[in-house]
């Protein structure tokens, strides 16, 4: 009887919600249809996990942009509207999130992802849909090299960073003895495998190379293996919350040797956890210093009176993605006569963007979407304060 | 007015009158807006509606059988997101069978398995490997990637390779029981985590922690199958063949023996079942459909890596079956199925909702409340209140109620079984 | 090579004794409700991790008042472990309050997925917490008991390196310890204590025998909890740096500890803490030179779980556990 009563309810409830859900979605459809006007710019970053903060920076950074912008495309005749999505750092919410981007007509391109492990799956979603993806942090080999059409990024590869890492730590610091340490993630394994290859091509020897586990706070165990090895430098493939940790412990135990780790350490939150023992840390990073120019003290700080945030080094990226973008499609609609084309072409134009002076970056597109122009920055803490020192850049 | 409005409601044909109603409506809410979640929903509902129709079974199969073929993918495919909703229908099917495949093991048989998820991860990585040129690393003979057409053969052994690592993995446990089983499954389920992740070096197996890419699609009559409307099918195909075999199961003298194991490991054994077979089948079963998803898993995506198969994954899948309700299949399919909705599309949509408010200056919302950072303190919650409200799931397993004198009237030879029945109900 | 492994002993030794006096105490907490409820209760790590977090509040805001530079850092360390085990005690009674006692005649799994649900919606809050406040959840405090000091090791025999640690580690080390044997002691000393084994004996016997049933289990949850709190703090001042998430992957250590010590016994929980403590920081120190490279550090977890499953496997009740028939 019960049952009947609850079939009775969940009828005749779900039913009236069916009328007027339908009703709504019919009178929304009806007004995504007259604005077709309208260009709507994805991005996917993680927005929660690990990676939150840098992926906030991204997204805030795209927003500026977008909003900088969206006066001049008022007089095209476009509304741009920017859609974020959290990709929580989990490749198959990516790949989720990436197919309702993709399914979206009004969606013609996407900046984003930071983690190459979210990016690579997603992009395939991407390139069925022809959505053009211009990422400003994935920097692992194997996102650009399978040679997708819409696949772009406006940052280095782990495998001129590892490289300007290793020429750095041998011929500026003199290193023969090398340590390395890597997150098992597949950022950090990359960077740290590029590292190592070219570290012993460049004649030092590598007394170590160990694997961590991330997320856990106590590292002694790898440390007192670099204690036994004594290298002259440790190399670290991970992002900050391990580094800052690993830095810490090793100067407690008295390593004083220099620090050296890639762009996922390029981080306030690195400073944070290690204080005082980030001294003699180096960090080579896609992202340069903002403040260098003064475009780029002007974006820090706009970004700044905005948001009420201090810039990350990834939200220039951010900004500089959307710019990118926005200034493919601008150019893809004064060659369709005022119209936006399909996005299709709107990714071909992306890909053939030439010398789009950023604020930070050049950007050229080579034909698998890697940005030739890009650099590879260093950075030395000499003091606990955020961001480091430019100690030094290598053109690819 | 109310209990005319009620009576009539009982009355099959009302109901039935009233169940098209629905569906049509829903259907075309979906297939004429551009795109709603809603009426996707709705319509998704409108299956959990027919399993409480007064209706015979044979009919409720062949209704459900056409709407999920027939009426869901064409009432879907007219607006423009199309494949988001054929994306998250196959994630559905996967978790639901996988969903099925724990139910076996800590619904029916009553072993709490906390890792089961590397199942998942053995068939998902069967596949990749031989799909890609990675077998090449290690596999002295053949050529690599294998075409598509291997999928179909690989269903089937990434089942078998499943079920195989579910007997390995089952003879240790089996010496523990209850709670140190949990905790056992749990290590198994880290140790194989880990090893897919480094097992980089010293041979090349299963590319560590940068995972596979671009694992070569399906490939059935020579056409690819990259798009999510085509793995829905496929995965409809495998799922419904899965919840098949677990009904069949479940009446089964197998799924009875698991049953009386769950109750009372010694009065079981005390009546002849035995443990050892009992308990390895239900994890090999158990792990086969996991396998077999996890083939479809690496298809769909073309790219796997470890950090899918984590703990938390775990968690999930076991959220899903006491959300269903442990040992009932069609709570188990419901639970499986909001929760992968609730994850993948109900929350994203909410998100990207707040998000678009709180530009458009509306309210301003925390990031930190973001509703998609808010799932596990969802799952948590969901969690807390079924397990204290509804501790038996959404819809509670129930065992068949026999009527002790029919039966003896009819036969008088199953009155072993009778009783036997009848004390695993008490 | 087993020269190299000598060389850093000590050092892995002292290292080893820091982490495994802090899973001791977290896996005290899961031994003693596991002894009275037969329940796992996974929501214990995040009590653990709450802890941390209360305790580096507490820190923050003292070290922003000015007296405090004042008082001996001990002092403060003292009266922050003692609010924070207690708020923390709180916690786990209300969690036991809530989620435990009105399925405490449920079938076993339920109040174990209840401890589950539990344990995420306290990671979810802490992180919305954290976030909301300082703008990120990876919370750093401030450092404290950060002198070096250095045993010679060296002096004793040439084949051992010097060890090295901060005053945090005789910290931590000394407070596990007094909260290990002043629990010792109220277990089997005490009215309360005897209270609690009778409980843990046969509830049913013991509340015939005049003994409040409801009362001995709050309490059992308040210590047990209060004692993972404060362990909270000692890994805060220890590593210094925390998040929410840090309760999960050690209340798994904890209870692996609690497992192989045998699980509902108070000393084997003690044992088992600083055996794994030990094990995992011997992993990490020299997996590389005893497989020659092809295991490396990244392996140690799955050294602690095959340890855990081959004492399961041979000796099921753990370590110091008794073998116990089962009821029919």
């Amino acid at each position: 009887m019960r049952l009947k009563k609850s079939v009775v309810l969940l009828l005749s409830s779900v039913l009236s919600i069916g009328m007027l859900a339908a009703c709504s979605s019919k009178s929304k459809g009806d007004e995504s249809a007259n604005g077709s006007n309208v260009i709507k710019i994805a991005t996917q970053t993680p927005l929660s996990g690990g990676s939150a903060i840098v992926g906030e920076s991204m997204r805030l950074g795209a927003q500026m942009k977008l909003e900088e912008q969206a006066e001049k495309f008022k007089e095209l005749g476009y509304t741009l509207k920017l859609e974020s999505y959290d990709d929580q750092s989990d490749p198959k919410k990516g790949v989720s999130n990436a197919n309702i981007i993709g399914a979206d007509n009004s969606i013609y391109a996407v900046v984003g992802h930071f983690n190459s492990g979210v990016t690579i799956p997603s992009s395939e979603v991407y390139e069925k849909y022809k959505v053009a993806m211009v990422s400003p942090g994935a920097t692992a080999v194997t996102v650009t090299d399978r040679g997708l059409k819409t696949v772009n990024r406006i940052v280095g590869r782990d495998d001129a960073q590892g490289p300007a890492g290793a020429k750095y730590a041998i011929e500026t610091l003199g290193a023969k003895k090398i340590f390395i340490i890597q997150d098992k993630t597949a950022y950090g394994s990359g960077i740290a495998d590029a590292f190592k290859v070219a570290a012993e091509e460049a004649g030092a020897e590598i007394v170590g190379y160990e694997g961590i586990t991330v997320g856990e706070k106590d590292f002694n165990g790898v440390i007192n293996q670099v204690l036994t090895k004594n290298p002259d430098l440790i190399y670290f493939g991970g992002i900050y919350s391990e580094a800052g940790i690993i830095i810490k412990q090793a100067r407690d135990k008295g390593i004083d040797v220099p620090i050296m780790g890639g762009d996922g350490m390029d981080a306030s939150g690195l400073v944070d956890i290690a204080g005082d023992a980030v001294k003699n840390t180096y960090i080579t990073s896609v992202a340069g210093d903002s403040t260098a120019t003064e475009a780029g003290k002007k974006f820090v700080e706009d970004y700044k009176a905005k948001f009420n945030k201090n810039a990350e080094a990834f939200s220039v990226y951010g900004y500089d993605a959307m710019g990118v973008i926005l200034h493919a499609i601008e150019n893809a609609i004064n060659e369709n006569d005022g119209k936006i084309p399909s996005k299709e072409k709107v990714a071909e134009a992306v890909r053939s963007v030439k010398d789009y002076e950023g604020v930070l970056t050049n950007v050229t597109f080579n034909e698998i979407g890697d940005n030739t122009n890009s650099k590879i920055y260093l950075y030395k803490f000499n003091e606990a304060s955020y961001p480091g020192i430019l100690e030094g850049e290598v053109g690819k | 007015m109310k209990e005319t409005l009620a009576k009539f409601l009982q009355y099959k044909w009302s109901q039935v009158i009233l169940f098209t109603v629905f569906v049509a409506v829903s259907s075309a809410a979906l297939f004429f807006s551009q795109k709603s979640v809603t009426a996707f929903l709705l319509l998704l509902s409108s299956l959990l509606i027919l399993h409480y129709i007064k209706l015979k079974n044979v009919t409720k199969w062949i209704i459900a059988l056409g709407l999920l073929f027939i009426l869901i993918p064409f009432a879907s495919s007219g607006g423009p997101a199309f494949q988001s909703y054929m994306d998250v229908a196959t994630m559905v099917g996967i978790y639901v069978s996988m969903a099925l495949g724990l139910n076996i093991v800590v619904g029916m048989a009553g072993l709490l398995d906390l890792g089961f998820v590397a199942f998942f991860a053995v068939g998902a990585y069967s596949y990749s490997i031989f799909a890609t040129p990675q077998a090449a690393n290690f596999m002295p003979f053949g050529t690599y990637p294998l075409g598509g057409e291997s999928f179909w053969i690989f269903l089937i052994i990434g089942g078998v390779v499943a079920a195989i690592a579910g007997v390995l993995i089952g003879i240790p446990v089996l010496r523990v029981k209850g709670d140190y089983l949990a905790i056992v499954t749990l290590g198994f389920g880290e140790i194989i985590r880990i090893l897919f992740n480094n097992a980089d070096k010293p041979v090349n197996i299963t590319g560590g922690a940068m995972g596979i890419a671009s694992v070569t699609p399906p490939e059935i009559f020579g056409i690819p199958l990259i798009f999510p409307n085509q793995f829905y099918f496929v995965t409809l195909v495998i799922l419904l063949f899965t919840i098949f075999t677990v009904l069949r199961l479940e009446r089964s003298k197998l799924g009875r023996s698991w049953k009386a194991v769950r109750e009372n490991e010694i009065a079981a054994q005390a009546m002849g079942i035995p443990l050892v077979k009992t308990k390895l089948l239900a994890f090999a079963l158990g792990a086969s459909f996991s396998g077999m998803m996890g083939v479809v898993f690496a298809a769909k995506q073309a790219f796997i890596d470890p950090t899918s198969f984590t703990l938390l994954e775990s968690f999930t899948i076991l959220v899903m079956v006491v959300l269903g309700g442990m040992g009932s299949v069609p709570g188990v399919i419901l639970g499986a199925a909001v929760i992968t909705i609730l994850n993948l599309q109900v929350l994203t949509e909410l998100a990207t909702w707040v998000n678009q408010l709180s530009f458009g200056g509306v309210i301003s919302i925390p990031e930190a409340l973001s509703p998609a950072k808010m799932q596990k303190f969802i799952f948590g919650a969901l969690l807390v209140a079924f397990a204290l409200y509804r501790p038996k799931g959404l819809i509670p397993a129930k065992n068949k109620i026999f009527d002790e004198k029919k039966l003896k009237e009819s036969s008088t030879h199953k009155d072993f079984k009778t009783t036997d029945q009848k004390k695993i109900q008490s | 090579m087993l020269l190299e492994m000598l060389q850093s002993l000590p050092q892995v030794l002292i290292d080893g004794l820091a982490l495994g006096a802090v899973y001791a105490v977290v896996a005290l907490g899961y031994t003693m409700v596991y002894g009275i409820l037969q329940l796992i209760n996974f929501a214990h790590g995040e009590i653990f991790m709450t802890g941390a977090f209360i305790g580096t509040t507490f820190f923050i805001l003292l070290m922003g008042m000015g007296w405090v530079s004042s008082v001996p850092q001990i002092f403060v360390l003292i009266l922050v472990l003692i609010v924070t085990a207690c708020l923390t005690g709180l916690l786990g009674m209300g969690i036991e309050r809530v989620a435990y006692r009105p399925l405490r005649n449920a079938p076993r799994l339920i109040p174990l997925i209840t401890a589950i649900g539990i344990s995420f919606i306290l990671q979810d809050v802490i992180r919305f917490i954290a976030e909301l406040s300082s703008g990120n959840y990876i919370v750093t405090g401030p450092s404290l008991f950060t002198d070096q000091m250095t045993i010679s090791f060296s002096s004793l025999s040439s084949i051992f390196n010097d060890a090295s640690f901060k005053t945090s580690f005789l910290i931590v080390l000394v407070t596990a310890f007094i909260l290990m044997i002043s629990l010792d002691y109220f277990i089997n000393r005490t009215k309360w204590g005897t209270a609690m084994r009778a409980v843990a004996l046969d509830r049913e016997t013991a509340s015939l025998m005049s003994i409040n049933v409801n009362k001995t289990i709050s309490i059992t949850f308040f210590i047990g909890s209060a004692l993972g709190g404060a362990t909270g703090v000692l890994f805060a001042v220890q590593y210094g740096t925390i998040d929410p998430f840090i309760g999960f992957i050690l209340g798994m250590k904890a209870f692996i500890a609690a497992v192989l010590g045998g699980i509902g016994n108070i000393r084997g929980a003690m044992l088992g803490g600083i055996l794994l403590g030990l094990l995992e920081m011997f992993a990490s120190a020299n997996l590389t030179l005893l497989t020659g490279g092809i295991f490396g550090a990244e392996y140690k977890d799955v050294f602690a779980f095959s340890i855990l499953i081959l004492v399961l496997i041979f000796k099921p009740e753990g370590l110091l556990g008794k073998p116990t028939a089962e009821k029919v």
